[in-house]
């Protein structure tokens, strides 16, 4: 079977799915009548949302974020929700098996690129580009594989299908189970159609539908304010960064003429433009513009706001969408873009900046947060940092690697809390954890690999792509000590919080409530087995991509550089630059980064295990610090401050005021306007035209009066009259 | 005694005419009109026929048999128009039939 020319398949299957949920699932999921007035009726729990942090727990409840499900075995699960369970993630797996199949095809192929056209979506519009050439727009329904999108599909589907299945247990007692899938599969289906379009137009599509889902299912208890808000939040705050996207993807087509990328890619390497080291070209503006767009999907300063807000959906949801899939999806935009931002050093040193900015302001946030899934949505944020540092000093392949890496092991993790506030019964906060270890092992042995990855020790998946990024930082001539120290720096910070994390959940004291301790049990099969397997990823996915400096393991085992190779066309400078800095520095930066990990873990286990009282006192003394911190930075306070309700509420009056009395003054005076000269045209009607009409009517009647008198009504005083003109007539030629 | 020329037809002919237009114009019972109308045929067909002899030429002749028709339909149409009327009105004078003015 050729797989290859079928991938315009792949998306299909998720979107079949999608709609068999979307369109029958509730005939397939009945309600019993008391669970759906449990749902509605009663305020779910979630711990903590919100600003500041509020402290109120309301009791386990079915049909919360994971219902408490000792509380839910009245209802029996159906062989039609079986069904469900079958075509949710069956149609996931389906595509993730032509997706193996399709790179394992595409891996034979010479240069490793396939693009397939199904037609023409935007068909030939004529316009004129920048330098005066004419040029025809045209989009289309087009897949391109190559190595780049390659890696993003088997992500996508394969752990799509693992989180895939980790729901059909962790939403067992929801309501809304089809909807659920419906939406999930939605996801699939969009996020298929962003990495697989072969051009920006069509990628857009991909961005907006996953944007959307994302909205969705931030607000699947839609019922909650808190979750409505953060779904309207992500998505108000996406739109910010769609506006740069679109604008950039406009000037690309004024200037390329083309926004398929193919064409754009042999167009930016062609020489055609040179590189814009000074000054701030149209080339520039455009990177900058994507960027930005790049900014809002993948969480960056200063949009990076509504992640942790979208914890408010379930965890499944988290894991998948806003650390594991979506959220890459600008980090994979900048990568296929690399040939832009090649060309446009001064944008690259802002992705740069921007991203190791991030990395740092999220990993000092995650220091002091109490909620379990916050810690790592702020985690999310700051390892998506990494990335973009990564992308600005031009390592494109490292970029991509640690998305790879990242998505196992930080959906890993959120699966893993996911897991854990399943057996807490939808408690989050970790003040109220502890000793948990020998109740859920399975949970706590994966998250501890989980944890161990991101932190960075060798072996495990995050240490070999981190480190890379930390050295291409060192090392690229793009790349700097500062920001390779803040790389570092956000290393360590990334260690401690990860192991606070897992010693306040799994070790020390229980602080576990009473009435929660007696219901701890470990997640179903369904949940344990992607744990499982996610688990084993975060070991070996990091072995694709061995150090430069591991001489011993040789070229075989940078297998990941080199089938993403043809795709950034760079590689061969990179190589290049990476020779003026000797190996043994690359030995001693490593050494240092793993030697911090390890400080970091130490010092979380001696704070948070053995010295607890510590860090009460270490906050106690650093007051006002801790406040900053623990309230984020207060950015989102200064955000609704300058915009919500400075721009949002202030300039609203302003727009008010300017509304009711420059427009609609408008409005209102061409509508006086309108009426007066209305008043003129109807006294000129009546008087002058009228007039002039009647007036004629009045003269021609006037005159007539006499000719009047003559028509009698009588036969023969006609006749008469016509004698008499008879004999005048005879009269007159006789007498002349 | 100067033998009947054509002079005296036309004499004869002028006087019809004269008589005719007077009972047209001065008569009120409009069946007498009608029959004036036909005097003043009839003056015209003695014309006709007079120049007609007088000139030798036929077609005075022919031309007063079509005036004879004419005035034969004139008659039958003019008189189904005045009984019509009379069922109407339920008079035939001319004068007291004034309703056709401004």
């Amino acid at each position: 079977m050729n797989f290859l020319d079928q991938i315009w398949l792949i998306p299909l299957f998720p979107l079949a799915g999608a709609a068999l949920m979307l369109l029958f699932g509730k005939l397939l999921d009945p309600q019993p009548p008391s669970e759906v007035a449990v749902a509605s009726g009663v305020e779910p729990v979630v711990a903590e949302h919100g600003h500041g942090g509020g402290h109120a727990h309301a009791p386990a409840h079915p049909g919360a974020d994971h219902g408490a499900h000792d509380a839910g075995h009245g209802h029996r699960s159906s062989p039609l929700k079986f069904l469900i369970k079958l075509i949710g993630p069956g149609m996931v797996l389906v595509s993730f098996i032509f997706s193996v199949g399709a790179v394992w095809q595409l891996s034979g192929l010479a240069n490793r690129s396939h693009q397939v056209i199904l037609y023409t979506w935007l068909a030939g519009m004529p316009f004129h580009m920048a330098n005066g050439h004419l040029a025809t727009f045209s989009a289309d329904w087009g897949f391109l594989l190559d190595p780049l999108s390659s890696v993003m599909i088997l992500v996508v589907t394969g752990i799509g299908f693992l989180i895939h299945v980790y729901a059909t247990g962790y939403m067992e007692h929801d309501t809304g189970f089809y909807r659920f899938f419906g939406y999930f599969n939605l996801f699939i289906f969009f996020m298929l159609m962003l990495v697989l379009a072969n051009n920006y137009a069509l990628l857009f599509v991909g961005w907006e539908g996953v944007g959307l889902c994302s909205y969705l299912l931030i607000g699947f208890y839609f019922h909650k304010k808190s979750a409505g808000d953060a779904g309207k939040k992500a998505f108000i705050v996406n739109r910010v960064g769609d506006a740069g996207f679109i604008l950039g993807m406009l000037l690309m087509l004024s200037v390329l003429g083309s926004v398929r990328f193919t064409d754009v890619n042999a167009a930016l390497r062609s020489g055609q433009f040179p590189v814009e080291t000074a000054g701030f070209g149209v080339l520039s503006a455009m990177s900058l513009l994507m960027f930005i767009g790049a900014t809002g999907k993948s969480a960056q300063f200063p949009l990076y706001v509504w992640l942790p807000d979208a914890m408010e959906g379930p965890t499944p949801v988290s894991a998948l969408i806003h650390a594991a899939t979506m959220v890459t999806a600008g980090v994979y935009m900048v990568a296929r873009s690399s040939a832009l931002y090649e060309l446009t050093p001064n944008t690259a040193s802002v992705v740069a900046g921007i991203g190791a900015f991030t990395a740092i302001l999220a990993a000092t946030i995650a220091l002091v947060q109490n909620d379990i899934k916050r810690v790592l949505a702020y985690s999310t944020v700051s390892q998506l940092g990494y990335m973009f540092l990564a992308l600005g000093v031009g390592a494109y392949w490292v970029a991509v690697f640690h998305l790879f890496t990242h998505a196992f092991f930080k959906a890993l993790l959120f699966l893993c809390s996911g897991s854990v506030i399943h057996a807490m019964g939808g408690e989050q906060d970790m003040r109220h954890m502890g000793a948990l270890k020998n109740k859920i092992p399975i949970t706590h042995w994966t998250m501890w690999v989980g944890s161990v990855a991101i932190a960075g020790i060798p072996g495990l998946a995050g240490f070999f792509s981190k480190d890379e990024i930390l050295w291409q930082t060192y090392s690229s001539p793009k790349g700097s000590q500062l920001l390779w120290f803040i790389g570092l720096a956000t290393a360590a910070l990334t260690a401690f919080y990860m192991w606070r994390l897992m010693n306040m959940t799994f070790y020390g004291q229980s602080r576990v409530r009473p009435e929660v301790a007696a219901h701890v049990h470990e997640s179903p099969a369904a949940m344990t087995v992607p744990l499982v397997i996610l688990a084993i990823g975060s070991v070996v996915a990091g072995w694709l991509g061995t150090p430069k400096a591991w001489t011993i393991f040789g070229e075989a085992w940078r297998g990941f550089p080199n089938w993403l190779q043809p795709v950034f066309a760079s590689a061969a400078v990179e190589a290049a630059k990476e020779g003026e800095h000797s190996a043994s520095t690359e030995w001693i930066l490593m050494g240092l980064s793993v030697a911090i990990a390890i400080i970091g873990i130490s010092l979380a286990r001696y704070l948070y295990c053995i010295k607890t009282e510590i860090p009460g006192r270490i906050q106690a003394r650093c007051r006002p610090l801790h406040t900053v911190l623990y309230n984020k930075w207060y950015v989102d306070e200064i955000y609704d401050f300058l915009f919500v309700n400075g721009l949002g509420k202030g300039g609203g009056s302003v727009l008010g005021a300017f509304d009711r009395n420059i427009v609609d003054g408008g409005v209102n005076g061409a509508g006086w306007l309108t009426r007066a000269s209305a008043r003129i045209s109807m006294w000129w009607d009546k008087w002058i035209v009228d007039g002039a009409v009647r007036f004629t009517a009045f003269f021609v009647k006037m005159l007539s009066y006499p000719v009047c008198i003559l028509q009698t009504g009588r036969v023969q005083a006609y006749a008469f009259f016509v004698v008499v003109g008879f004999l005048a007539f005879l009269g007159y030629y006789v007498a002349r | 005694m100067h033998p009947v020329g054509t002079v005296h037809y036309l004499a004869l002919s002028a006087a019809l005419l004269l008589i005719g237009t007077v009972g047209v114009l001065t008569r009120r019972n409009i069946v007498i009109i009608l029959m004036s109308i036909e005097l003043i045929l009839n003056a015209v067909n003695i014309n006709l026929i007079a120049f007609s002899h007088a000139l030798h030429n036929i077609n005075g002749q022919v031309f007063a048999i079509f005036v004879i028709t004419d005035a034969v339909a004139e008659a039958a149409v003019g008189l189904g128009i005045l009984i019509a009327l009379f069922r109407n009105k339920e008079t035939v004078q001319a004068d007291e039939i004034d309703l056709l003015k401004w």
